[in-house]
């Protein structure tokens, strides 16, 4: 008895995985049943649907690329510390004298190609019509999936605290504060007003809110941490398993009607 | 001119990394093109360029210390010549030009050797212009490589797209089945799409780790809050919002503008009552939807953040690719607002002013009616507009889709449509605002 066998035949081994190796026929679709990560699946799916110059892959990248973005992003919040005081200076270690400190250009480099494969797995749902019906609502949760990677790109960019970073945020955030009627440069602003006091103001506006300040300073570079770490990850790992679900509850991937 | 410390031994290697790449690449499609029995006179001249950029690639990757003497560099003329040309009107009018013809020519783009023929000028021309110091300037910035490479993706899946929507078409045409729907029996999850998704978890984390390992992220200097930059750019993907804001006011386009692209994208499922075209490519079966959609992410999304990134220098004026970055570039700005247009030079009279020490209600009054020709006109293009565009061009949409529906719709196309009007105001009568309201910070 090889070792092989004997470590498939152990206790351990059986506990974990309840079936013999997907070999033959009715294995491979016993594991697709009883695997949690693979039980996304189906057991079986339609040849053309899966064919790469149909698919383009580019939904199972952008969901790859969220999982290395989490690891990645995990390994750096053990370095890094979203205070004036320490951002750049961790960043530059990152970049001078830590091991591995490679996982910061995995991260960013992976959030470009994820806002990237973003836009192209929507390309493909639009150009292969796979928004119609059965399948509208999912296409919804998609843009909102599509607006949240930008976000969390955009909070991450701050996190670097150089001249590139504050100013990428300033420029962005400047448009908030021409809200109509919540910012404080916005039409309509002036309007809300009660017995002579405006009620927005440049520390209440729409700006004021996404910065935590009048200006981007350390209360935004907190605002950002967290929302970049921890509440946008969430509602788009939530969003995602709905995604996911629906892609099944929907008609299965996408096919000729 | 070359003011600069320009050739760098590591560029012109670099350069030549890229031409030995090209030049496998080419030889490996004459290799494939001899074994399909093509015309030899094709395969040979496909192998003898193939060994001319190899050539080219050993000069550079072997003489590269040695410097310029090798280097084939984009001719000065043609650099100068691009630069002269290059202005937002040009660009814009290109792209829009650009797009015309790809759907025009589709199926003579969709051909394998034009398409082969178009990547390899689109990569010599990118190594050319990376002989030049100022392209390389912008183009080589960290952040800058991702949109590079973008470029040449969104173009391969757009060609992808027209591939398989043509041969589909014709498909429809003689009648025959769709290409989704031959030999599309089902298969086993495990293995076959369980290993494609490995291999491709494989692949990908390789290249991530290499591009990480080759290009650093950027790090530039440490915030400061008194030192702005010039010019100062959002995140690459928001750059198109940016260059927006040359037409528009930001409550226009940082904050309505976005959020009517959001809205619009969540509710075209509900808008496109077309049931063809579900599951598989096509563009005859779904022309309205695929060209407006295609317009939006090209010509407006791609196309403008391509703009801002790479063809906006300080003070967000216009510069070439080869252009230097000059601070004290001067471009004269003689915008015109509608009202003084109207009320100036139509009416020859003074604008409307509200007599001094009148109450606020007068004041606003006379505001309006200052601004009246520039609301009516906006009214009229929100509210008048769609139903007779339902009594004429969008007749079959509006009896198809019902009041709601159609107006949503038609709403949607309009402010789609403003982006490209506004410019195209700009451009000819120089118009600066349709309704200008700086009082109400409510400019249009």
């Amino acid at each position: 008895m090889s070792v092989g066998d004997y470590i498939r035949d152990s206790q351990i081994w059986k506990s974990i995985f309840r079936h013999p190796a997907p070999t033959d026929r009715r294995n491979r679709v016993v594991v697709m049943l009883t695997n949690f990560f693979l039980h996304l699946h189906p057991v079986s799916v339609k040849q053309q649907g899966i064919a790469l110059s149909y698919t383009w892959c580019m939904g199972g990248i952008t969901f790859f690329l969220f999982l290395v973005e989490t690891v990645t992003g995990v390994l750096l919040m053990f370095y890094y510390r979203p205070t004036l005081e320490w951002a750049y200076n961790d960043i530059l270690a990152l970049r001078d004298v830590t091991t591995l400190g490679v996982m910061r250009e995995i991260h960013r480099w992976g959030a470009h190609a994820m806002v990237i494969s973003v836009w192209l797995h929507m390309y493909r749902v639009f150009l292969t019509g796979s928004y119609k019906p059965p399948r509208e609502f999912n296409w919804v949760i998609g843009v909102l999936l599509l607006v949240l990677t930008l976000l969390l790109s955009f909070t991450g960019y701050l996190l670097p605290w150089d001249q590139l970073a504050i100013w990428a945020i300033t420029v962005g955030s400047n448009m908030a504060r021409a809200t109509p009627f919540l910012g404080h440069e916005g039409p309509g602003a002036q309007l809300l007003n009660v017995g002579g006091f405006d009620l927005i103001t440049n520390a209440s506006d729409a700006r004021f809110i996404l910065l935590g300040s009048r200006f981007v300073g350390e209360s935004t570079l907190n605002r950002f941490y967290i929302m970049h770490c921890v509440a946008i990850p969430l509602v788009v790992a939530g969003l995602i398993m709905i995604h996911f679900w629906r892609v099944r509850k929907d008609g299965g991937i996408s096919q000729p009607l | 001119m070359s003011h600069h410390a320009d050739l760098t031994p590591s560029v012109i290697q670099g350069l030549g990394w890229i031409y030995l790449i090209l030049a496998v690449m080419n030889g490996a499609w004459a290799a494939n093109a001899g074994k399909q029995k093509a015309d030899l006179r094709i395969v040979s001249a496909w192998a003898v360029f193939s060994a001319l950029l190899g050539m080219l690639a050993f000069a550079q990757i072997a003489g590269g210390d040695q410097a310029q003497n090798f280097s084939i560099r984009m001719p000065e003329v043609v650099k100068a010549g691009i630069d002269r040309l290059a202005n937002p009107i040009v660009y814009f009018a290109g792209s829009t030009v650009l797009f015309v013809v790809i759907i025009a020519a589709r199926k003579w783009l969709v051909n394998n050797t034009v398409a082969w023929v178009i990547l390899n000028l689109m990569v010599l021309f990118l190594a050319l212009s990376m002989t030049d110091y100022d392209f390389r300037q912008i183009v080589g910035k960290p952040d800058n490589v991702p949109i590079v490479a973008m470029l040449f993706i969104v173009a391969f899946f757009t060609w992808l797209y027209f591939k398989r929507a043509v041969d589909n078409d014709d498909r429809r045409a003689k009648g025959l089945p769709l290409f989704e729907q031959v030999e599309n029996e089902k298969v086993l999850t495990w293995p076959d799409l369980v290993y494609t998704e490995l291999i491709c978890m494989v692949v990908l984390t390789a290249i991530l780790i290499a591009w990480g390992v080759a290009l650093p992220a950027p790090l530039e200097e440490p915030a400061s809050a008194v030192k702005t930059p010039n010019p100062s750019k959002a995140p690459w993907y928001f750059l198109g919002l940016q260059e927006m804001l040359v037409y528009y006011d930001p409550w226009m386009a940082g904050v309505v503008l976005p959020s009517v692209i959001l809205v619009g994208l969540m509710a075209l499922p509900y808008i496109d009552f077309n049931k063809l075209g579900n599951g598989y490519y096509t563009f005859n079966e779904r022309k309205f939807a695929v060209i407006t959609f295609l317009f939006g992410f090209l010509p407006l999304w791609i196309g403008l953040i391509i703009l801002g990134t790479f063809l906006r220098g300080p003070n967000w004026n216009f510069f070439g690719i080869y252009e230097p970055w000059d601070v004290h570039k001067l471009e004269v700005l003689n915008n015109v607002n509608l009202s003084q247009y109207f009320w100036i030079d139509g009416l020859q009279r003074p604008m409307p002013v509200a007599p001094s020490g009148s109450d606020g209600l007068t004041q606003a009054l006379y505001i309006l009616l200052r601004e009246a020709p520039g609301l009516i006109l906006v009214f009229g293009y929100l509210f008048l507009l769609p139903p007779l565009m339902a009594m004429t061009v969008f007749r079959r949409f509006f009896i198809k889709m019902g009041f709601l529906r159609y107006m949503v719709f038609a709403n949607l196309v309009l402010l789609m449509a403003c982006l490209p009007l506004k410019m195209l105001l700009r451009w000819t009568i120089n118009l600066k605002y349709l309704v200008a309201i700086p009082e109400w910070f409510f400019n249009i």
